[in-house]
């Protein structure tokens, strides 16, 4: 497998070498199958005499199904313990790193015009996978998973009602173009690129799980120094920034939801 | 039992009927075991998981929700968090994933097993308790093909029996029994004094 990464980031530029290893494999090995490859090596081979495959294969590696307002409870700390503090800025920029396909970009979008903060606010959407980006930018979802959002979205606190911000049709729920007014979708790798703006809130969830200790020290630095004083950094309810070499740099807000602030002298 | 074979580290996965069958189970692992025990059982995905609060209480050796990141430690009981699949790591830390449910689960027994299997290898030992799914059938297999030693609990014996019986179909285990007598073997694989 590590001959292969390195092919990948040689050939492609995308840099997997410092991803947790179990979860990499298995998915390698899903595409693989996928492909009708029998081992990696077949693969590697097919990646490099058509790199026309190169794009599926990232949807392989990188692809992670969320949901709206997944883990409501973090939703609602942002509404009741950060909000107050963003109110305090005349203007806001939050960093949605490892974004996906864009769920939770729009729930932060909805959650922030329903405490009358979007319009004051750039909310930064970044992720390595082209294809992922321009899912999120379209920001259109399968009716069938809208039932979910929605009541994730009353469990998170949501002061209007989710259909507010989508039309429905054709199987799909379109989500509100003037929400997008406000985003800035953008090709950014945790693991080989530098900061690109000072923002007051970074949310970053389940992105780390997949990364080593190294490269978690690498994406907990650049949320560091993209931060403010006292800015605010969401992760994953399972996620923990105790093993980086920045846990120091940050107190809990929340230490269930895994909610920190940055020390005024970090 | 082959000549005092020893295990470091013994992952279990349970479905249906699980948690009765761990309350039996865990408790009887003595307090000098030196293998690391990772379990896997299928618990509901929208809410916290309280079975580490729950076993800390009943159990000799320390309990806790894995971590991602943690370095996975002898005598200790790591239980998979609600939602999130437990997966071992080359330097034999833990890491967690959101990845597809397997077998329509999250956490699944097979992402432990085979991630657990390409680490410890022969130090490795597998026990599949009861069910209602296949989950734990290509882990289980995994982990015999890496040469590490497999348990499965007699589907007789389980308050479901599909799961052990699909893991059996797939793998000749190497000891198939009664959940009573599972704790006294994983102490003696786990290097541990059988009570």
């Amino acid at each position: 497998m590590t001959l292969f990464i390195e092919a990948v980031y040689l050939k492609y530029h995308y840099d997997f070498r410092g991803y947790a290893t179990a979860s990499l494999r298995r998915r390698l090995a899903t595409a693989a199958d996928r492909f009708g490859c029998r081992s990696l090596t077949q693969l590697q081979e097919r990646l490099i005499h058509e790199p026309g495959i190169f794009p599926e294969l990232l949807n392989y590696l990188t692809v992670q199904v969320s949901e709206m307002f997944r883990d409501p409870a973090y939703f609602k700390v942002l509404r009741e313990s950060v909000v107050p503090l963003l109110r305090t800025y005349p203007s806001l920029r939050v960093w949605v790193a490892g974004c996906s396909s864009g769920e939770e970009v729009y729930s932060l979008a909805i959650l922030l015009r329903e405490e009358g903060l979007l319009e004051r606010t750039t909310i930064y959407a970044t992720d390595i996978n082209p294809r992922a980006l321009e899912r999120a930018e379209a920001g259109v979802y399968e009716i069938d998973r809208i039932p979910k959002f929605t009541e994730n979205h009353r469990d998170s606190g949501g002061r209007t009602s989710l259909s507010d911000y989508y039309t429905a049709g054709y199987g799909r729920a379109v989500f509100d173009k003037t929400l997008r007014k406000n985003i800035v979708f953008s090709d950014h790798s945790l693991a080989t690129d530098s900061v690109f703006a000072e923002v007051q809130l970074v949310s970053c969830r389940n992105v780390l799980i997949y990364f080593d200790r190294k490269l978690q020290d690498r994406a907990i630095g650049l949320f560091r120094e993209a931060l403010v004083r006292r800015g605010v950094l969401g992760i994953g309810s399972k996620e923990s920034i105790r093993f980086t070499r920045h846990a120091d740099a940050f107190e809990p807000l929340s230490r269930d939801l895994r909610v920190f602030q940055k020390r005024g002298d970090a | 039992m082959k000549g005092g074979r020893t295990v470091d580290a013994i992952a279990i996965g349970a479905s249906a009927g699980g948690v009765e069958a761990l309350t039996a189970l865990l408790p009887a692992l003595p307090a000098d075991l030196s293998a690391a025990v990772l379990v896997v059982i299928h618990i509901p995905r929208d809410r916290p998981s309280v079975l580490a609060e729950l076993f800390a209480a009943r159990c000799k050796l320390e309990v806790r929700e894995a971590q991602d990141k943690e370095p996975i430690e002898g005598g200790t009981i790591y239980f998979a968090p609600a939602d999130y699949h437990l997966q071992v790591e080359p330097q034999r830390y833990v890491s967690l994933s959101v990845d597809e449910p397997v077998c329509f689960s999250r956490p699944s027994i097979d992402v432990l097993f085979e991630s657990a299997a390409l680490v410890y290898g022969p130090r490795l030992a597998g026990v599949v308790l009861t069910g209602a799914n296949e989950d734990g059938t290509n882990g289980l297999a995994a982990i015999a093909r890496a040469g590490g030693v497999t348990v499965v609990q007699d589907p007789a014996d389980a308050k479901m029996s599909l799961m052990p019986a699909s893991a059996l179909q797939r793998t000749t285990a190497d000891h198939v029994l009664p959940l009573e007598r599972i704790g006294a073997q994983l102490a003696r694989l786990g290097g541990g004094t059988a009570a």
